[in-house]
């Protein structure tokens, strides 16, 4: 049984024939292909979920002008935070940068299972139609917020959205979380089995160990909320009761539900929900770590450090959910184990930010847009991060719970972390995909903007969170204690609208971009992983000829005495500097 | 300006710090071209398997706390379900005598064991829904009382998972016609094999957990 990899260089570089046009764009099994359609199905998504943020600050800023009815406000908000975690943010970085990025840079010709990862995408689109369709049915799309908590969602009968809606909304889920189920199935086999020859687990680029755990992640906490949904749907279809209690009046009728347990969906809820911030938060990290190293022309600081701390969050990240429930009523002494071992993640999250900061130190700075994200992914992450060391203490959280400084809270240290990322992550493969560099005039135009929208949205929200402002209330004008509030609301509002304002620059760019693009090399940023060393766009297979061969990690910048300020990870032995002695040796 | 460098000097070794020495490839993206590693089939399938795990982990919090709630009330096994239990059991010993016969060549065997267990695994499906005519005969339907909620919605993803496992078992049926299964190549039907004595010792676990804790 002994499948020894026989290299044969000499093979011819056609590696694929030409595929017609529905192979080759439809239902290909090529996971660039796969991953670009995940990327603009999912930028799509995000454009509806940002609409939906658009109309709810529309109506909080004047709140009494009627631009949205109270259930309407509460299905925008739903919808938001639905589509922006499960459509945009969980798929574009499983989806879309795990499937761009993992064969490439780990030296493979395509992920472990092709077919599988072309059914894990055509499982996402029907999750995708029936979340845009339940806007078409009677009552409108779920109103009950992305976590769905039970009694509401159970039943039909609760409010505007909780009918057909809501069940359109759990079976969009079930779509989506059968398809990264499959995706990260995927993607645990090929970063265990398929790497390249000299490719160890600890040459990985960091990217890939983010998508690593975030694949472990996902395969064990997504099948616990499909089983939580698959509990709800009977509940809402089947009139059985997992988790309704008995003898609820629901639009003056009594409920047939006898005896279940709501909180029983908010601990199945948040088994995954604490993974899943998790999931959009640790490929973000490595995307992060390999565009600071490259930059900043520097090894990564601390490898080992960045690689343990990934996989301490990770791990972490069963062990907290509490958090989320410290007002739902719980042992205070589990209380106490929940808010002890949240705190300890923040131990792993500073490693990393301060390896930030090392990289960054002393280095050759490269003000490019990818880096200006990355470092601006730093700023919003530790911003947030404090807040969450706020919030993890029990008796904090009991007075700032469902306020805006939870909103504060998380839009910053998951969902602008988590897209700054994404675009710095897009800024900077975007040559190696499309064969063109996005501007940078309109790059960096694009950053100024998101950077200041995005402060501006949420910074003040920690305020009017202190300020008890709930953040599912409809109208604030309505109690005097957030009489002061109200300015505020509008300068948060206006910000917001500035931050939808600059993603157009994003999209102009990228969209011109693709067609006028100053034409890039095969490594136009001087980098060293292995996605650098195929042709540009790579072709299906990925390399042209034998697979490469790797020597290295992927963070030899700036060796001393080296030719180059890069060392490519399949370079053998590295070129000196002719001042140094003309031995090059090995390339 | 001091900077950290790993592996600087490693040079001529390719296994570094424990990379794969063996078929670097891609899959069936390139076919013939490199060899799907060794393993590859069988950590997809532990990989599925860790899901479904923790799938039916989820379950089983669910039914531990839900039993501690009002209107719980348990009822007894239907006889029915250890004739089932018994059927894949046999199951279990059926197919890996077959995965015995392709060890030494045997792909007549292999086919015969496979078709059987096939078999077996269908007749355990028809058992769980003579079960469940049982169940109803009682007056038990899925919202009658949430044991027997219970009981349906997990014998039901059970069954699901195990008729994935029967379409498996034609799959490597299938492939055994076309002769892709000889002594020394025959990982599909090692890989089949772990599903379905895995979806064999769930079937225990749920059996127990339902009546006997």
């Amino acid at each position: 049984m002994d499948a020894v990899a026989v290299r044969q260089p000499e093979m011819a570089p056609e590696l694929h024939p030409r595929e017609s046009f529905i192979r080759h764009y439809i239902f290909s099994i090529d996971h660039k292909m796969i991953g670009k359609q995940y990327f603009l199905t999912t930028m799509f998504m995000a454009l509806v979920g940002g609409a939906m943020a658009m109309l709810m600050r529309t109506h909080l800023a004047w709140p009494d002008n009627g631009v949205l009815n109270p259930e309407q406000y509460l299905q925008a908000v739903t919808m938001h935070g639905t589509i922006m975690i499960f459509f945009f943010l969980t798929v574009m970085l499983t989806g879309g940068l795990g499937n761009l990025l993992i064969p490439l840079m780990i030296g493979a010709r395509d992920m472990a299972f092709p077919f599988l990862n072309m059914i894990s995408y055509w499982t996402f689109v029907p999750g995708v139609i029936t979340i845009l369709l339940s806007y078409f049915v009677p009552g409108g799309p779920a109103g009950n917020g992305w976590t769905a908590y039970a009694p509401l969602s159970a039943i039909p009968a609760a409010e505007g959205g909780a009918g057909l809606g809501q069940t359109l909304w759990i079976i969009a889920i079930l779509f989506v979380v059968i398809s990264s189920l499959f995706g990260s199935l995927n993607f645990l086999t090929t970063v265990l089995n398929l790497r390249t020859q000299g490719m160890s687990m600890g040459r990985l680029p960091l990217t890939i160990w983010g998508a690593f755990v975030t694949a472990v992640l996902a395969l064990l906490s997504f099948p616990v909320l499909m089983a939580a949904l698959g509990l709800l749907l009977l509940d809402r279809l089947a009139g059985t009761s997992f988790f309704e209690a008995a003898n609820l009046i629901v639009g003056g009728a009594a409920s047939p539900h006898q005896g279940g347990d709501a909180l029983l969906w908010q601990h199945l809820f948040w088994f995954f929900g604490h993974p899943e911030v998790y999931i959009l938060i640790l490929t973000p990290m490595g995307v992060v770590s390999d565009i600071i190293s490259t930059f900043s022309r520097k090894p990564i600081f601390g490898y080992k450090a960045m690689v343990l701390s990934l996989s301490a969050i990770g791990f972490l990240s069963f062990l907290v959910w509490g958090h989320h429930m410290f007002v739902s009523g719980m042992h205070p002494l589990l209380g106490a184990a929940f808010m002890g071992s949240t705190i300890i993640i923040a131990v792993p999250s500073a490693i990393k930010t301060f390896n930030w900061c090392t990289t960054l130190w002393h280095g050759r700075i490269h003000f490019t847009t990818a880096m200006l994200f990355a470092i601006g992914f730093v700023s919003v992450f530790v911003t947030g991060g404090l807040s969450g060391i706020f919030l993890a203490i029990a008796p904090v959280d009991l007075y700032l719970h469902d306020t805006y400084f939870i909103v504060a809270h998380f839009h910053f240290v998951m969902a602008s972390a988590s897209l700054f990322a994404i675009l710095a992550g897009t800024y900077y493969w975007f040559p190696k995909f499309f064969g063109r560099t996005m501007n940078e005039t309109l790059g960096k135009i694009h950053f100024a903007l998101t950077f200041l929208g995005i402060y501006g949205t949420f910074y003040p929200m920690h305020f009017i969170g202190i300020h008890s402002n709930d953040r599912r209330l409809y109208q604030t004008t309505a109690y005097p204690f957030l009489s002061h509030a109200g300015p505020v609301d509008v300068f948060v509002s206006l910000s917001a609208f500035l931050l939808g304002f600059a993603q157009l620059f994003f999209i102009v760019n990228f969209l011109w971009s693709l067609k006028y693009g100053p034409v890039a090399g095969d490594n136009p940023w001087h980098a060293n992983g292995l996605e650098w060393t195929t042709t540009t766009p790579p072709p299906h297979g990925n390399w042209e000829g034998a697979l490469p061969t790797v020597y290295r990690w992927p963070y030899d910048y700036s060796v001393p005495g080296a030719q180059n300020d890069y060392v490519p990870q399949t370079v053998q032995a590295i070129p000196l500097a002719a001042a140094a002695g003309a031995a090059g040796g090995g390339t | 300006m001091p900077t950290l460098v790993l592996e600087r000097h490693r040079g001529g070794s390719l296994r570094g710090v424990g990379g794969r020495g063996r078929g670097p490839s891609g899959g069936d993206a390139a076919p013939g071209r490199e060899p799907t590693p060794v393993g590859t089939g069988l950590l997809g399938v532990a990989a599925f398997l860790a899901a479904v795990t923790m799938l039916f982990l989820a379950f089983t919090s669910a039914y531990l706390a839900r039993r501690q709630e009002a209107g719980w009330f348990a009822f007894t096994p239907p006889s029915v379900l250890w004739i089932n239990t018994a059927v894949l059991l046999v199951s279990s010993g059926t197919l890996d005598w077959a995965r015995r016969r392709i060890r030494v060549g045997d792909a007549a065997g292999l086919r015969q064991g496979v078709e059987l267990t096939a078999a077996l695994g269908l007749l355990f499906l028809l058992g769980q829904l003579v079960a469940w005519r049982q169940l109803a005969a009682r007056g038990l339907f899925l919202r009658t009382n949430p044991h027997s909620s219970f009981f349906y919605v997990l014998t039901a993803v059970h069954g699901a998972h195990l008729l994935g496992g029967v379409v498996a078992l034609a799959i490597v049926l299938l492939h055994s016609w076309q002769g892709r299964y000889a002594a020394q190549a025959h990982a599909g039907v090692t890989n089949c094999a772990a599903y379905w004595h895995f979806m064999d010792l769930l079937w225990l676990y749920l059996f127990v957990l339902l009546f006997w804790v």
